[in-house]
């Protein structure tokens, strides 16, 4: 009691748990979509009352309780369909990034380490891809392989892997020079051992931020190129595939609605947390 | 003082020579010859120091005879180990460098590799030079080593890494680095620019004590006259890519034979005698593209005579003790008509 009344002029040190700065409001959200559509791809079939490809009521259904986003025009189940999308969205657009990174980094790094001949022919070829617009290169790519979700994943590396030479060209370029490369070098160290132990291990973090921003854009490329017929095939419950279908259908919404959702929300989800993560690793560029 | 340096001539090569070392970088008008023609030679057990102004081209000459120019850089003349010529060899002297000839560099705070534990860096330098030393001993060996160059908890240190150095500890790693592999050349490129006088001496005092008790030959790129004073036995003077003056120590100091080593020396604090206005050297060094014709120095020189601005004088030695200068006569010991301090100029 008598405690109580002593009066105290330290401050009181609060245990509170401190958030990093990089993990803002947006971040956390993007990691909740992101995990969201990991869980729902890798359980979907477990817990959905209906088979995605299962003609599941009448065709064209408003949404109601038993098909919360309505039916399509074979009378499927469109959140049914929806859901099992991500099982497709969610592994091309790793496997598509996971690809484009090894390839372009390699190449970005060799160009940089090598210098001269070797530098200026893989930046050439890395230029004249990236003078093509995206959607455009993947198409004559696509069209030239013929359709199907597997070309068009060949198509979308085609088109991502020079950002990610160029990333990695850069980074080796700024370390290359770099007093402790100097001292390996110095040391005897040979010139992939200098690469590969004193340079690379430092030279990720843009091709990372980078990465993860792109795994929503390959998620909007792979629906766009199945939009126009070159990506999934029906009856793939592939997302942009179902936004084709419900575009004919223009007054039954919400066949598209859902997969429209989905790719939104994947896309700014990626967003979200590859800008969190440019913040983590360059706190100099952040806002 | 150690044995008598081992000359041109002599019974035995020295234990690392260059000879006539010429780099030139690419550049308008045949390139830009940032070093022309410098002979040095150290012996086991010896200190040379390699001294001169900010791009008079002392840390190229060590980078050009290690074979660590970058490409497009024309380094010729000859550099030996042992009577071994290994200019020109690229291959042969990766293997050398780190192995028989190591390097220390000037800032400990960049020339660590920030991801990779100190343990793990000194244990990469044993593993490079020797594949059948298996981790366990490489770290091992890496702890034994940072206990040599006394850093203190080596076992804990090694798992450290170089962000959790401080940077008179992190030069300690580096030595510790460059000693890995029992290195018979050890070349300090201003080993101590980058750390507090007081640790200065600590490590100036750790690379003696590895001088003496291992034999190194140690050649100690550095500015810093008085450094060169303490650790050094032979001391060369580089001006503008040229060597214009190489004596003892105690030599060069009390009885220098070139305009530039007298004025280096006077522009120095003394502790005894007069402590009247330091001299400054007029003028700052020549640009790589536009050096100057006849002796380099001649237009900050206080002695120059007209001869000096169009026949460079050559290096001529006198017993151990060479300058290039027409004025200096080494035979007959006379000082230099160097102007009194604190003259009027």
């Amino acid at each position: 009691m008598t405690d109580a009344a002593i009066p105290t002029t330290t401050p009181v040190v609060r245990s509170r748990r401190m958030r990093p700065q990089w993990l803002t409001l947006p971040v956390i959200i993007g990691f909740a979509i992101i995990a969201f559509w990991v869980v729902v791809a890798v359980t979907v079939p477990l817990w959905t009352p209906y088979d995605p490809l299962m003609i599941a009521g009448r065709r064209l259904q408003a949404p109601s309780m038993a098909h919360w986003l309505g039916t399509d025009a074979l009378g499927r189940d469109v959140l049914v369909r929806t859901l099992y999308g991500a099982r497709y969205s969610l592994p091309i657009a790793v496997i598509v990034v996971a690809v484009a990174v090894a390839i372009g980094s390699a190449l970005g790094a060799i160009a940089g380490y090598l210098g001269g001949l070797v530098d200026s022919v893989i930046m050439r070829f890395v230029d004249v891809t990236l003078a093509f617009p995206p959607i455009l290169l993947a198409m004559a790519v696509t069209a030239a392989l013929g359709p199907g979700l597997d070309n068009a994943a060949i198509a979308m590396v085609a088109v991502s892997w020079p950002v990610y030479a160029r990333l990695m060209r850069a980074q080796v370029l700024s370390l290359r020079g770099r007093e402790h490369v100097e001292a390996a070098i110095a040391a005897g160290a040979s010139r992939p051992r200098v690469l590969i132990r004193h340079i690379l291990p430092l030279a990720w973090s843009p091709t990372l931020v980078n990465a993860t921003m792109d795994l929503g854009q390959i998620v909007l490329l792979a629906a766009s190129l199945s939009f126009i017929g070159l990506g999934a095939l029906p009856p793939t419950p592939e997302w942009g595939q179902m936004i084709s279908e419900g575009a004919v259908h223009f007054y039954s919404w919400w066949i598209a609605f859902g997969p429209g959702m989905a790719i939104l929300s994947m896309v700014l989800g990626f967003s979200f947390v590859g800008d969190g993560l440019r913040d983590l690793f360059d706190p100099r560029s952040g806002t | 003082m150690s044995a008598a340096p081992a000359r041109a001539g002599a019974d035995r090569p020295p234990l690392f020579e260059v000879r006539d070392l010429r780099v030139v970088f690419p550049g308008p008008a045949g390139g830009l010859e940032a070093v022309s023609g410098v002979d040095l030679a150290v012996d086991r057990g010896e200190v040379l120091a390699v001294v001169g102004e900010s791009g008079s081209g002392k840390s190229v000459t060590m980078l050009a005879a290690m074979g660590l120019t970058g490409p497009g850089v024309t380094v010729t003349g000859s550099v030996r180990l042992d009577g071994e010529e290994y200019l020109g060899r690229p291959e042969a002297l990766r293997r050398l460098r780190g192995k028989r000839m190591a390097m220390i560099f000037q800032d400990p705070m960049t020339a660590l590799n920030p991801v990779m534990t100190v343990g793990a860096q000194i244990t990469e330098m044993i593993r490079i030079h020797d594949r059948q030393v298996s981790q366990r001993q490489a770290m091992k060996k890496a702890v034994d080593l940072l206990a040599l160059v006394a850093v203190p908890f080596p076992e804990r240190r090694a798992a450290q890494y170089p962000h959790e150095f401080s940077g008179g500890m992190r030069q300690r790693a580096m030595i510790a680095m460059a000693m890995a592999n029992d290195p018979e050349v050890l070349i300090a490129d201003e080993p101590t620019t980058a750390l507090d006088v007081t640790i200065q001496a600590q490590i100036i005092e750790l690379l003696d004590g590895l001088r003496r008790e291992r034999g190194l030959a140690l050649v100690l790129i550095t500015h810093d006259l008085g450094i060169v004073a303490g650790l050094a036995d032979r001391v060369a003077i580089l001006y503008a890519g040229r060597v214009v003056e190489r004596a003892p120590v105690r030599e060069a100091y009390y009885r220098p034979a070139h305009p530039y080593t007298a004025s280096l020396l006077k522009a120095l604090p003394s502790l005894e005698g007069d402590r009247g206005r330091l001299v400054p050297i007029d003028g700052s060094p020549p640009g790589l593209a536009s050096r100057p014709p006849g002796c380099s120095f001649h237009p900050r020189c206080p002695i120059a005579v007209p001869r000096c601005m169009v026949e460079r004088p050559a290096l001529i030695a006198v017993g151990d003790h060479a300058a290039a200068c027409h004025l200096a006569d080494l035979s007959a010991r006379t000082p230099l008509p160097m102007p009194a301090a604190g003259g009027a100029r």
